[in-house]
This record gives structure tokens, C-alpha cells and sequence, in this order.
């Protein structure tokens, strides 16, 4: 089985290698490395060729975890820019050089272990030692991904619509279409021909598992409800989700 | 000694290096393996004169009524077999089957291990069919930059051909390692039903399978002693692989699995453990709590490495709630010798681990994001320890604190718990200097940091006269000494000045022409050596390359070394694993007269976006190139051009 994120389109967005940020028109923002704290130049010691600031980036910031998903870095980096690191504390210092691919040389699999611990404590904190769902606290369910090498964890509550978590799925599995989940999709749901467009039009189709251990389709049911009886999501292939359909449609029918 | 993280890892660095091919022709080496091969299969070889002229004799028959005594040949060739038999260092054999014919043959069919440093140097017809009787396969696949994002996915690598040739030469096959290969779960379904006898699986820094892979080899290799899965990307297919291990008492010895990244059926793991009499080493994914691995480890007292899990307590554990005297579990194991784990550490539940510290000979606490003060009590009675890996979380102060006990540490690995450039860093100069003069054993050294200075790798030139691996990453690109301002040149010049015994050097901070001078001049037992970030001109890498005779793998990447450095390895590159050069100042030009020079190099150009064609572009982004028996290979993605030998 190859993992499905190996198969992902190579198309880079923004395809840079040396010498072609021009095209870009990153001139402005280019940096030119030289001694730490001291800006540009450095006496004596020719640097030659530009610097490559390469910006297929790297995308292992610690900071705003939830958006940068080092999961997937592995994938991502070779899609997206990576805008500067910010500095954080202190402005008068220069600003921080952009991050390059695969440097530091520390195995992706090695930076993620950290920041999933990182982000493991942080849900444990807020969820509190009881670990209960009850109504105040998170909602965190796994979500995995058909050929995805991790599961991810996302808190329900963070969310108030479909629309919301389709978002945020979509960052986290940003390579993959999750099709036309919107809002006017999801009530396109009643109607089989539409659902069936639904389907056969996407690479993928987020399911989830409801409190009677039945795998639906996610957008049968009003958002509250789905918070409630959610127990975990799978992003499944489409193809696969095909089968689910029919279920989805008799129980949305035994419910309204 | 063997030491456990480092086999895991599959690497050379321990070996002893080849017989140097001292030859200035670029073919003579090749020609040496072809006449070999060449004898035994026809096919393939590109240099046609010498294979030709290559014969197997062929006895003659002897009419039965008359006794003869046994050829001269014959007799040679039994008393070979024998002796060579009790040969098992490859490169003892590389040597022994280059005597003459019959040896060639002898060892070719006495080996029992093959070892495949490259896949795509020799095919698998080619090596299964001059070594027939092998019972255990080694393979690797792509070069270590792969790990960091370098290559593009999907390059290559693939177990699927070797696996196909193994079912058909190698029935009784037992063991097989790969690193860095791409390995699907039907390779794992194939490995499983093909081989009855089928013993050992080491998958180090593999990917492409998931846990439906792992549920065919579960189910379908009864004799399944080892299981290691060592740093791989293992998906999540939701199968319930330890469930999969048939019934009855199981033969595992080893069953490694912290990489995995997903849910385990604990009852079932339970189960399997207990009826597993013969395990010794257990090491856990962080799946597994503390509490669960309270209950593994009273049924294994008899474990030798056991990787922790998680070694938190599960989210279910109310305050109040008694817990199990976890230091009592670690008490029962008195052959624990090599711990790891700490995957989502509580340091609280640290002091466990007190009764085995003094026996311990290897400690992982690279996952574990603990300080100093955590650190100390433990490492105070670790006095026995050899192999440590930790997170620079530690800082200084704790480095200090292993320098003061363990006397006997033959490895270090220093981690950054945040792998970036522009941070302070815990850890410096100070760390490695107070390492240097408390481990005067040290024999290799990975270590990351923020800043350092010469003076504290010189002191360490010194110190640790038996270092054989010096890898130091100063995470700041260009970084200097950061007290003196001088770049690195003098301190990383002591290294291979001192050092004697070095084969393996991995250079950052700021370097100049002259750190290349010194290695050069200095580094004649360098095996690899890892390039980032350094040098002013051609110079460095020339220097590098007319200097060091034994160099196989280097890694170059972001230095300003172009086609003219490129052209003065010619007369060695038939004697390297690889070279790989990215985001250097090479052009497809220059690329070009190497692969029109060396025939026998695989030159591939790779680009990461497939729109843009190498043909059309005079930059070469990288170039990764190795000697191959087999010319270029035929599963290359769009955007890996092999370039040709003619024209």
C-alpha cells in the first residue's frame, strides 16, 4: 500500500530554486547571511554565491502549532512558502533567518515526536485530569486519514459549523481535496443524486464514528448533535465511502 | 563490543574499512567484481572483453570402474569451503574471493550474509545469482540526506524487486534488514508467505507500509524471532497487528515498535508477551502508559532492553488512585541493560528507574524533555554506562553531571528539543569541554548546538584521543567561534589531526578553505564525511577529495563547490558508496563529463518540481551519483535525470 502522501502531486506553488527568486520578487525580503547579531558583512570572508534562502521551507516553527502541523511536514514543505519567523521578544534584534529545508539536520520524525508531545500536554491541560467530555470542557477526537502515517487529534469544541472544522481539516491534510463540503453541499445531503456528485467528486469524504459505533458520513446531522455523539473521524477515500451512503441516508431519514 | 543503539542503526561506522583500491584507472575495481560475476552469469556486464575471457572449468568425466584420486582443484576447494566458512566480516570475504577463480567461487558459495550498501548497485538477479546459498540480506537504499527532506518523495529504493528475486533464489531465507527503502505492505505480505523458515525483519528508516504489513508478517511467519521496526513511518491501517501472532508459545526475541505511530490492543500485547519466554528486548510505543507497562514488565523479567512507552500514566488516573511500585518492576529485571522510551516522559515517575541505573550500558532519553535536576540522580549511578542519548534540555550543567560518572561512555548524542537557528540553545562549548576531560573513552559523538568555540574541539581532539565519529552541528549556519570570531577551521583541523582513528566527520559553523585543507592533509582514515554550509571555493572540496583515499560516502549541501571540484574526484569516485551535492554550483555541463568519464556511475540530477526539465536548465540542483554494476535504473520519477554516459 503506498501511503497516500507520498503519491501527492509534486506541483509546487511556488517553485523556487537557486537563483530563480526573481520571479518571485523576493529582492525586498531576501536575506544575506552574516555574522549573528551583527547584519550584513562580515570583514574580509567573500560570500559569494546568494545565500539559498530556500523557501520550500521548513515548516517546524514551535510556535502556532495547530496551524503548522509538523505531521506533515514531510509533505508540506515542499509546497509552501514560509513566510519569516517572526521575533517574537525582542525588536531590536535583526530578524530571524528564514527556516531552510532539512537544516537544522534533525530526522522529521525526531522534530515531531517533540511537537506531538508538545501538543499532547497542551490538550491534556486543557482537558484536565478527569478526562471526561462533559459539556464545558474539550471535545477532542482522533482524526486519521487514509494513507496518512499519524492520526491527529482535534477538539470539537473549538468549532461552531461544519464549515469551521472542514477548514481546519483541510489545513492539517492540506495536500488532499476534501471536496465540496460546504455548507450548501452538506444540504445537498438529502437529496441521493447530489450526494452521490458529492462523493464521486472529491479524493476524500470525512466520516466519523457516532456514539453507536456506525461510521457516517460527516453532515447528517445538525452541528450540536454531531459535537455530541462524535466519537472519531476518518477521512476516508471516496471510494470507500461510497458503501456509506445508503446507511447515511436511512438513519438521516429515521431521524427527521 | 557491538553496542545496541548503533547496530540498530545499521551503521558502518564500526566496521573495518575495505582494502583501498590504490589503482589510479578508474575500471580496474569494477573489472575485478565482473570477472566474477561474469563467470557465473552471462548477462548484463558491460565490459564484454574481460568477462569473455573468463572460464569455468568443467570436469571431465571419469569412467566408474577406475578410482581416481580428487583434483588438485577439488581438494582446494573442499578444504576453502571449510576454512571459509568461519570467514563472516564481508570485507574479509570481498578480499578472499579476489585471490583467483575458485576462491571467487568458493566464498561465493560459503557466504550466508549479503550485504547491498546501495540497492541500485547491482540488481538482484546479478548478487542473488552469484550468491546462492545466502540465508540473510541486508539492504540500503537512499543516502542519509533523504531523512531530512532533501530528496523528493516516491525517488525510489523500492523492496518490491528485491523481494520478488528473494522468493525465487532464496527459499530458505531468514533475515532481512533495510534502511531507508521504500517497503510496501504487499512486499510485507510476499516476505510473509514466501519464506517458511523466515526469522529476523529490521526495518531502520523505511516507510511505505502500515500496520496491514505488519498483520501479514504477525500471522504468517511462525518462526518470527525478531520484529524491529527501528525509526520507520509505519500508517495507521487500523489493523490490529499484535493480535495477529498466532496462538501458543511464541519464539520472539525481540519486538521493537516505538516508531509506530498508532494505538496498540494492549490485552492482546499482554498476552503476547507472556507467552513470548524467549523475549529480551521490548521496546514500546508511546501508546503504551505507564500502568500497561507495569503489567509487561512484571511478565518479562527477563528482558535485556525494554523502551518505556509513554512512561506517563494514562489520562484515566484519578489523583488518590494507588498506583503500582513501578520501582519494583524495574527492581525484577536484573538483566536490564539497555533502557529507552520516555516517549511522553512524567518526571515524577523518574526515580523508578533508580535499581537498574547501575547496570545500565545504554540510555535513550531522547525523547525525554527533562533537566538537569531531573537528570542528576539518575546519571549519578549510571556508572557502567556506554551509549547515551539525550535532549540538550539537560544544558550544560547536566552534560557536566554525566562527564562526572560515566567514565566508561563510548557514545553521546545530543539532541536539540528545538531543531532551529536563531534560538539561545542550552547546551555549548562548555557541555563538549566538560564531556572531553570526564569521558576519556569517547569513541563517537553526535552533538547539536548553538554555539561553540575551537578551543573546547581542540580540548576534545585531545582528550579523546579513541574517537573514531565526531559530528558536530552548530545549528546557526556560518556560525563562528562564537569568543574568538574565528571560523571552526582550527578546531574541526585538531579533530582529524588527533584523532587517528577517525572514519566518520560532520563539519558546521563557519569554515573556510583551510578546515578542507586540514581534513585532507589529515583525515586519511574518513570514511563519511558530512558537508553543510562551508568552504570559499573548489579549493575545499579538491582538497577533500585528492586527500582522503579512503573516503566513500560524502554529503555536500549549500557550499560553493563547482564543476571544476567535481572534475578532480574523477580517479576516486569508482572507489565511493555516493556523492551527493545539492544546492552547490554545479551545471548540467560539468555533470555531463563525469558521466561521460565514468561509465559506470549512475549520475542522476534531481530537480523537486517536475515542471521544470534538467535538459532545459544549466543549474543543477542536486546531484546524487554512484557506481552501479547495472546502468541507470529504470523506476526513476519525472524529475530524476540520469544523465548518459555517451554524448
Amino acid at each position: 500500500m503506498e501511503v497516500g502522501l507520498k503519491m501527492a502531486k509534486m506541483e509546487v506553488e511556488v517553485g523556487v530554486g537557486v537563483g530563480e527568486k526573481e520571479k518571485l520578487g523576493f529582492e525586498a525580503t531576501e536575506l544575506r547571511l552574516g555574522l549573528p547579531g551583527n547584519g550584513e558583512g562580515e570583514g574580509g570572508r567573500k560570500r559569494g554565491f546568494s545565500e539559498t534562502v530556500d523557501l520550500k521551507l521548513n515548516l517546524s516553527s514551535k510556535d502556532g502549532s495547530s496551524e503548522s502541523d509538523p505531521n506533515y511536514q514531510k509533505l508540506n514543505n515542499l509546497h509552501k512558502e514560509k513566510n519569516l519567523l517572526p521575533c517574537a521578544t525582542d525588536p531590536a534584534k535583526p530578524p530571524a533567518k528564514a527556516q531552510v529545508v532539512g537544516w537544522p539536520p534533525v530526522r522529521s520524525f525526531r522534530k515531531n515526536m517533540l511537537a506531538v508531545q508538545k501538543s499532547s500536554r497542551q490538550e491534556e491541560s486543557e482537558m484536565g485530569m478527569s478526562g471526561n467530555n462533559n459539556s464545558t470542557s474539550a471535545a477532542f477526537v482522533k482524526v486519521s486519514m487514509d494513507g496518512a502515517p499519524y492520526l491527529r487529534k482535534v477538539d470539537l469544541k473549538m468549532y461552531n459549523t461544519y464549515q469551521d472544522l472542514y477548514d481546519a481539516l483541510g489545513k492539517m491534510f492540506s495536500s488532499f481535496t476534501i471536496g465540496n463540503c460546504g455548507s450548501q453541499g452538506m444540504k445537498d445531503f438529502m437529496n441521493e443524486s447530489k450526494l452521490m456528485d458529492l462523493l464521486y467528486g472529491s479524493d476524500y469524504v470525512p466520516t466519523y464514528e457516532d456514539k453507536d459505533g456506525d461510521w457516517m458520513l460527516v453532515g447528517d446531522v445538525p452541528w450540536r448533535m454531531f459535537v455530541q455523539s462524535c466519537k472519531r473521524l476518518r477521512i476516508m477515500k471516496s471510494t470507500e465511502a461510497i458503501g456509506l451512503a445508503p446507511r447515511a441516508m436511512e438513519k438521516c431519514k429515521n431521524r427527521s | 563490543m557491538r553496542h545496541d543503539l548503533s547496530l540498530q542503526q545499521m551503521s558502518e561506522d564500526d566496521d573495518r574499512s575495505p582494502p583501498v583500491d590504490l589503482r589510479c584507472t578508474s575500471s580496474s575495481s569494477i573489472n575485478k567484481t565482473r570477472n566474477c560475476s561474469g563467470s557465473i552469469s552471462a548477462s548484463g556486464s558491460s565490459s564484454s572483453a574481460s568477462s569473455s575471457s573468463v572460464s569455468i572449468p568443467i570436469p571431465v568425466s571419469i569412467p566408474v570402474t577406475e578410482y581416481q584420486s580428487p583434483y588438485p582443484d577439488q581438494v582446494l576447494e573442499n578444504v576453502l569451503e571449510t576454512v571459509l566458512c568461519f570467514l563472516t566480516s564481508r570485507h574479509d570475504r570481498n578480499a578472499a574471493s579476489l585471490v583467483c577463480k575458485s576462491w571467487c567461487r568458493a566464498e561465493a558459495l560459503t557466504r550466508s550474509e549479503l550485504f547491498i550498501g546501495n540497492c541500485y548497485a547491482v540488481s538482484p538477479a546479478r548478487a542473488m545469482g552469484r550468491f546462492s546459498r545466502v540465508r540473510s540480506v541486508v539492504l540500503k537504499g537512499k543516502p542519509r540526506f533523504a531523512d531530512f527532506n532533501l530528496m523528493p518523495l516516491n525517488w525510489g529504493a523500492h523492496f518490491g524487486p528485491w523481494v520478488s528475486s528473494m522468493t525465487r533464489f532464496y527459499p530458505w531465507l531468514e533475515k532481512v534488514c533495510l534502511k531507508r527503502m521504500s517497503v510496501t505492505d504487499d512486499d510485507l505480505a510476499l516476505l510473509a508467505e514466501s519464506f517458511l523458515g523466515f526469522k529476523e525483519l529490521m526495518l531502520v528508516c523505511c516507510d511505505g507500509f502500515g500496520t496491514s504489513g505488519l498483520a501479514f508478517i504477525a500471522s504468517n511467519c511462525r518462526q518470527l524471532r525478531v520484529l524491529d521496526l527501528i525509526e520507520s513511518e509505519v500508517s495507521d491501517d487500523e489493523e490490529d497487528w499484535i493480535s495477529c501472532f498466532p496462538e501458543g508459545e511464541s519464539r520472539l526475541e525481540s519486538l521493537i515498535f516505538d516508531c509506530v505511530e498508532c494505538a496498540i490492543n494492549f490485552e492482546a500485547l499482554e498476552k503476547l508477551v507472556t507467552r513470548s519466554p524467549s523475549l529480551k528486548k521490548l521496546r514500546l510505543n508511546r501508546y503504551v502508559s505507564i500502568g500497561q507497562l507495569y503489567r509487561l514488565m512484571i511478565r518479562a523479567p527477563q528482558l535485556t532492553h525494554l523502551g518505556t512507552g509513554s512512561f506517563s500514566p494514562s489520562e484515566v488516573v484519578a489523583q488518590g488512585e494507588s498506583e503500582p511500585d513501578y520501582a519494583s518492576a524495574f527492581a525484577a529485571c536484573k538483566s536490564l541493560v539497555c533502557l529507552s522510551g520516555f516517549r511522553e516522559i512524567t518526571p515524577d515517575y523518574l526515580p523508578a528507574i533508580y535499581p537498574v541505573c547501575a547496570n545500565l550500558t545504554s540510555l535513550n532519553f531522547s525523547y525525554a524533555n527533562i533537566t538537569a535536576e531531573h537528570l542528576k540522580p539518575i546519571i549519578s549511578n549510571c556508572h557502567k554506562l556506554q551509549i547515551f542519548w539525550v535532549l540538550d534540555s539537560i544544558c550544560d550543567e547536566g552534560l557536566q553531571a554525566v562527564a562526572a560518572t560515566c567514565k566508561e561512555l563510548r557514545e553521546l548524542r545530543v539532541f536539540p528539543v528545538e531543531a532551529r537557528e536563531d534560538i539561545e540553545g542550552p547546551v555549548s562549548e562548555v557541555g563538549l569541554q566538560a564531556i572531553s576531560l570526564g569521558c576519556r573513552k569517547l569513541q563517537s559523538i553526535l552533538y547539536f548546538c548553538q554555539r561553540m568555540t575551537n578551543a573546547a574541539v581542540i580540548a576534545m581532539s585531545e582528550n579523546c584521543p579513541d574517537l573514531k565519529v565526531f559530528r558536530l552541528c552548530i545549528m546557526g549556519r556560518h556560525r563562528p567561534d562564537h569568543l574568538t570570531g574565528e571560523p571552526m577551521d582550527e578546531g574541526f583541523g585538531a579533530i582529524v589531526r588527533n584523532c587517528k582513528k577517525l572514519t566518520r566527520l560532520a563539519i558546521s559553523g563557519l569554515l573556510t578553505d583551510r578546515a578542507f585543507s586540514y581534513i585532507g592533509m589529515y583525515g586519511k582514515l574518513v570514511r563519511t564525511l558530512s558537508v553543510a554550509f562551508a568552504g570559499d571555493s573548489d579549493d575545499g572540496l579538491k582538497y577533500v577529495l585528492q586527500g582522503c583515499p579512503r573516503l566513500q560516502k560524502l554529503e555536500i549541501r549549500d557550499s560553493p563547490f563547482g564543476d571544476a571540484a567535481l572534475h578532480s574526484g574523477l580517479h576516486h569516485y569508482y572507489n565511493m558508496r555516493f556523492l551527493w551535492m545539492s544546492s552547490c554550483r554545479l551545471t548540467r555541463q560539468g555533470c555531463n563529463q563525469i558521466a561521460r568519464a565514468l561509465p559506470n556511475m549512475v549520475v542522476e540530477l534531481i530537480r523537486f518540481d517536475s515542471h521544470e526539465k534538467q535538459e532545459e536548465i544549466d543549474e543543477v540542483e542536486t546531484l546524487y551519483m554512484y557506481r552501479s554494476l547495472e546502468g541507470p535504473r529504470d523506476d526513476a520519477q519525472k524529475n530524476v535525470t540520469i544523465l548518459k554516459a555517451e554524448g
